[in-house]
């Protein structure tokens, strides 16, 4: 079963064509936690790679591939890290539908060609950061 | 969630992470999200609704507590 409609489907090759660098999309998946919508999201994230030859794909589990979770700061699922030339600090937790899926596509885009469109006074700011900070963003698909 | 993910790629010390509020019930509660797009920074300080560009960055510079950033 399809996720992608005809029209987001050349909607979103139509981004991809802009992409540079490869990037991988590591899902994190565990049946015991949330069975249905880990496949769901498995199923999602191979439906948009198979759109760029410059996309790849990793399943991993939570429960087993513990290291690697804790080393994308991962205690969720399902996830999906982008990963781009490096990790960029790029997360979605939960299946990426509707508005999601627009960032979701915007967040490959931007891995790929690692050039955030943000002001010189943004970016001179950002580089001052002496912590680390994360960025929370809750939204629903609506 | 754009702002945030472009941030994240300006800055190896930001990290952006979109949370589908209906799929995780437990953690929108924790977080008392009513409205949606709901931002957190460093659980410290948190808007609901988009801002602009630098309004955004004025939130994560206070969370991040950074009298050092210029």
């Amino acid at each position: 079963m399809g996720f992608l409609t005809t029209q987001n489907e050349a909607g979103v090759r139509k981004a991809f064509d802009t992409l540079r660098d490869p990037v991988k999309l590591v899902v994190f998946s565990q049946s015991l936690a949330a069975a249905d919508l880990c496949l769901q999201n498995e199923q999602l994230v191979r439906e948009v790679a198979s759109l760029s030859e410059k996309i790849t794909v990793e399943v991993l589990n939570l429960a087993i591939d513990r290291e690697r979770a804790e080393g994308y700061g991962v205690d969720q699922v399902p996830a999906i890290v982008v990963e781009g030339a490096r990790d960029y600090g790029l997360r979605f937790y939960g299946v990426p539908h509707g508005r999601e899926f627009q960032n979701f596509v915007e967040a490959i885009v931007l891995a790929s060609n690692g050039e955030p469109a943000l002001t010189e006074e943004t970016r001179t700011a950002l580089a001052g950061l002496g912590t680390d900070v994360e960025i929370k963003v809750f939204s629903t698909p609506t | 969630m754009r702002l945030a993910q472009h941030m994240a790629v300006a800055s190896e010390r930001v990290r952006a992470t979109a949370i589908e509020a209906t799929q995780f019930p437990e953690l929108s509660q924790a977080y008392q999200v009513m409205a949606v797009p709901k931002v957190v920074i460093n659980d410290r300080v948190q808007f609901e609704g988009a801002l602009p560009e630098p309004e955004f960055l004025g939130a994560v510079l206070q969370a991040a507590g950074s009298d050092t950033a210029r």
